[in-house]
C-alpha cells in the first residue's frame, strides 16, 4: 500500500528523514510515534505529496508518487483522506455542508452527495447534528465531522496527524474506536500521535521515528517513550 | 458510460463554479463595489486618453493627406514621348497612390486663378516660365523618403519638391502620440490590475481555509481558481460598464458642445461618438474581463502551493 524505498528528505542542510525503508500494507493500522521534530510530519507530508523526497522512491496505492506531476497530484490525493489535530472545518458551513463540500470538490453528483453524506454522518454518529455549525459542537464531535469529511470520498488510506491532540482522554478514546471501525472496513490508517495510553491500549503496529530514522517497527507495539 | 458521465460532470462543475464565484462576489460586496469603482475610474482615464489619441491621430491623418503630394518638375527641353515615359516610370514606383500630369499651360492657368484679381499681371509674360510637372500622391507619408529617392533617379527632371518639414513634423507628432499613449495605457492597465489583485486577495484570504481543505481532498488548481476568476471577471465587467456609460455620455456632451457652439471648424476632425463607443465597448469588455481574470489568478498564486 505505502512503500518508502531509501527515502531521504533534506531541508537545506537539515536532514529530516534519512534512508527510510518501510512498507505499510493494505488494511494496516499503523501508529507513527516519536518525539517532536523526529520526522513524523515529514513522513506524513511525503505521503500526501505536499513535499518531494530529496532521494529515494515512494509508492502509494500502486502509484509511484516520487515524480508525480503537479497536474496529477489532485487526482492522487483523492485516494487519501486526511484528519488534522485542529479539525480544519469551515465555520460558515453546517456539518452536512462541511462533509458535502469534500464531495463537491471532486465533482460528485448531487444524487451521490445526498446518498453518501447522511450515511457517513450516521457512521461517525452525527446523524442528529447535520444542521449544526462547527462552533455548536464539542471538540470530539468536530473531529468526527472532520473524519467524516476525510472518508466520504472512500479513500484507500486515512492519514491522521495527531487527531486526538486537542481532545480529552475519554473523547480521544471515542475517536480511536471510530478509527478502528473505519480500519475494519478495509481502510489503511496511518496515525501520527503522542498519545501513549492510546498506542499502548490499541495494540497495533507501531513505527517509531527518531532523528529521521526508523528505530523500531513492531506488529503489536507500545508507545515506548516516557510521557 | 464514462463519456456521458464526463460531460454531465463538466456542465455540473461549471455551474457549481459559476455559483461559487457569484457567491464570493456577493459575500465580498463592499470591497467589490469599491473595486468596481476603482476599475471604472481607471478605465475612464484610460478611455479619455484613448479618445484623445484617436482624435489627435485623426486630425494628424487628415492633415497629412493635404501634404502627401510631391511635385516633380520636368526639364523644359523634353520631347513629349519622353515626358510620357517619365510618367510611366513614376507610376511603377511602389508606394504611390496616384500620378497626374500638369502641363506648362495648365500650371499657368492655375497660377492665374490663384492670383485672382492680380492674375492679369501674368498676361504680360512673353513666354511661359513654368515647367511641365507631375503631381505624385503618396500612399503613406511614412515612406516619402524612399519614394523621393527613386523619383530622383529618373533622368530629365528639373526639381523634386515636397513638404519635407511639415511631413517630418507630422510624422514626429504622430509617433510621439502613439508612444506616450501606449505607455499611459499600459500604466493604467497595471494600476487597475493591482486594484483587482488586492480585492480578490481579500476573498482569497477569507477563504484560505477552504482552499487549504480543497487542496487536501484533491481539488485541482483550476477548480479552486475558477470561482475567483469568475468574481474578478464580474468586477472588471461592472467597472467597464460604468466607465463606458460615463464616457459615452461625456463624449457626446463635449462633441455637441464643440461642434455646435465653439469650433464648427473642428467638426470634421472629431470622431462621432457612436463610432468611438463601438471601439471602446470592445476594448473595455476585453480589458475589464482580462484585468479581472488575470488579477485573480495572480492574487491566489501563493495560496495554491500546498
Amino acid at each position: 500500500m505505502i512503500h518508502f524505498l531509501n527515502v531521504t528528505k533534506q531541508y537545506g542542510h537539515v536532514t529530516a528523514l534519512s534512508n527510510v525503508n518501510i512498507t505499510i500494507n493494505r488494511g494496516d493500522f499503523a501508529f507513527l510515534v516519536g518525539p517532536s521534530g523526529a520526522g513524523k510530519s515529514t513522513f506524513i507530508k511525503l505521503i500526501l505529496k505536499e513535499i518531494h523526497p530529496t532521494s529515494g522512491k515512494i509508492i502509494v496505492d500502486d502509484v509511484d508518487i516520487t515524480n508525480l506531476s503537479q497536474r496529477k497530484i489532485p487526482y492522487f490525493r483523492r485516494k487519501l483522506g486526511v484528519v488534522f489535530q485542529d479539525f480544519r472545518l469551515l465555520p460558515n458551513k453546517t456539518v452536512y455542508e462541511n462533509v458535502a463540500f469534500a464531495m463537491e470538490t471532486v465533482s460528485a453528483s448531487p444524487k451521490e452527495i445526498r446518498r453518501q453524506v447522511p450515511m457517513i454522518l450516521g457512521m461517525v454518529g452525527l446523524s442528529g447534528r447535520a444542521k449544526l455549525y462547527p462552533h455548536q459542537l464539542s471538540g470530539g464531535e468536530q473531529q468526527r465531522v472532520s473524519i467524516a469529511r476525510a472518508i466520504v470520498n472512500n479513500p484507500s488510506v486515512l492519514i491522521a496527524d495527531e487527531p486526538t491532540g486537542n481532545l480529552d482522554p475519554d473523547t480521544a478514546w471515542e475517536i480511536m474506536k471510530l478509527m478502528k471501525q473505519i480500519n475494519r472496513r478495509g481502510t489503511t490508517i496511518v496515525m501520527a500521535t503522542h498519545a501513549k495510553e492510546i498506542v499502548d491500549l490499541m495494540q497495533q503496529r507501531v513505527i517509531a521515528i527518531e532523528d529521521g530514522r526508523i528505530i523500531r517497527d513492531e506488529k503489536k507495539g507500545v508507545y515506548g517513550y516516557e510521557g | 458510460m464514462r463519456r456521458k458521465g464526463c460531460t454531465a460532470m463538466k456542465v455540473r462543475t461549471a455551474v457549481y463554479l459559476l455559483k461559487q464565484g457569484l457567491r464570493g462576489l456577493w459575500r465580498n460586496r463592499i470591497m467589490g463595489i469599491v473595486s468596481i469603482f476603482s476599475i471604472a475610474c481607471v478605465l475612464i482615464i484610460l478611455g479619455i486618453v484613448f479618445i484623445l489619441i484617436l482624435n489627435i491621430n485623426n486630425l494628424a491623418e487628415s492633415t497629412k493627406s493635404q501634404f502627401d503630394s510631391v511635385q516633380v518638375y520636368l526639364k523644359d527641353d523634353l520631347k513629349p514621348d519622353r515626358i510620357e515615359e517619365i510618367g510611366e516610370q513614376i507610376e511603377k514606383i511602389e508606394g504611390i497612390q496616384d500620378v497626374y500630369f500638369i502641363s506648362k499651360e495648365e500650371a499657368l492657368e492655375r497660377m492665374k486663378k490663384d492670383w485672382g484679381e492680380n492674375g492679369y499681371l501674368l498676361e504680360e509674360l512673353e513666354s511661359n516660365p513654368l515647367p511641365n510637372s507631375y503631381v505624385v500622391k503618396l500612399q503613406n507619408i511614412e515612406h516619402t523618403e524612399q519614394v523621393i529617392r527613386q523619383i530622383k533617379n529618373i533622368q530629365g527632371l528639373e526639381e523634386v519638391k515636397y513638404y519635407k518639414d511639415v511631413m517630418d513634423k507630422l510624422l514626429k507628432i504622430t509617433k510621439f502620440i502613439r508612444l506616450t499613449g501606449t505607455i499611459i495605457i499600459a500604466i493604467l492597465i497595471i494600476i487597475s490590475m493591482v486594484v483587482v489583485i488586492n480585492t480578490i486577495k481579500l476573498t482569497v484570504i477569507a477563504r484560505r481555509r477552504e482552499i487549504n481543505i480543497m487542496k487536501y481532498v484533491g481539488a485541482t488548481n483550476w477548480f479552486i481558481r475558477w470561482p475567483f476568476v469568475v468574481e474578478g471577471v464580474f468586477l472588471g465587467l461592472f467597472g467597464a460598464a460604468i466607465a463606458l456609460g460615463v464616457l459615452g455620455l461625456g463624449y457626446q456632451k463635449v462633441f455637441d458642445l464643440i461642434t455646435q457652439k465653439i469650433y464648427i471648424l473642428l467638426t470634421p476632425y472629431m470622431m462621432p461618438a457612436t463610432l468611438l463607443m463601438d471601439d471602446l465597448l470592445v476594448i473595455f469588455v476585453v480589458l475589464g474581463a482580462g484585468i479581472g481574470a488575470l488579477g485573480s489568478i495572480f492574487s491566489m498564486k501563493k495560496f495554491l502551493n500546498v
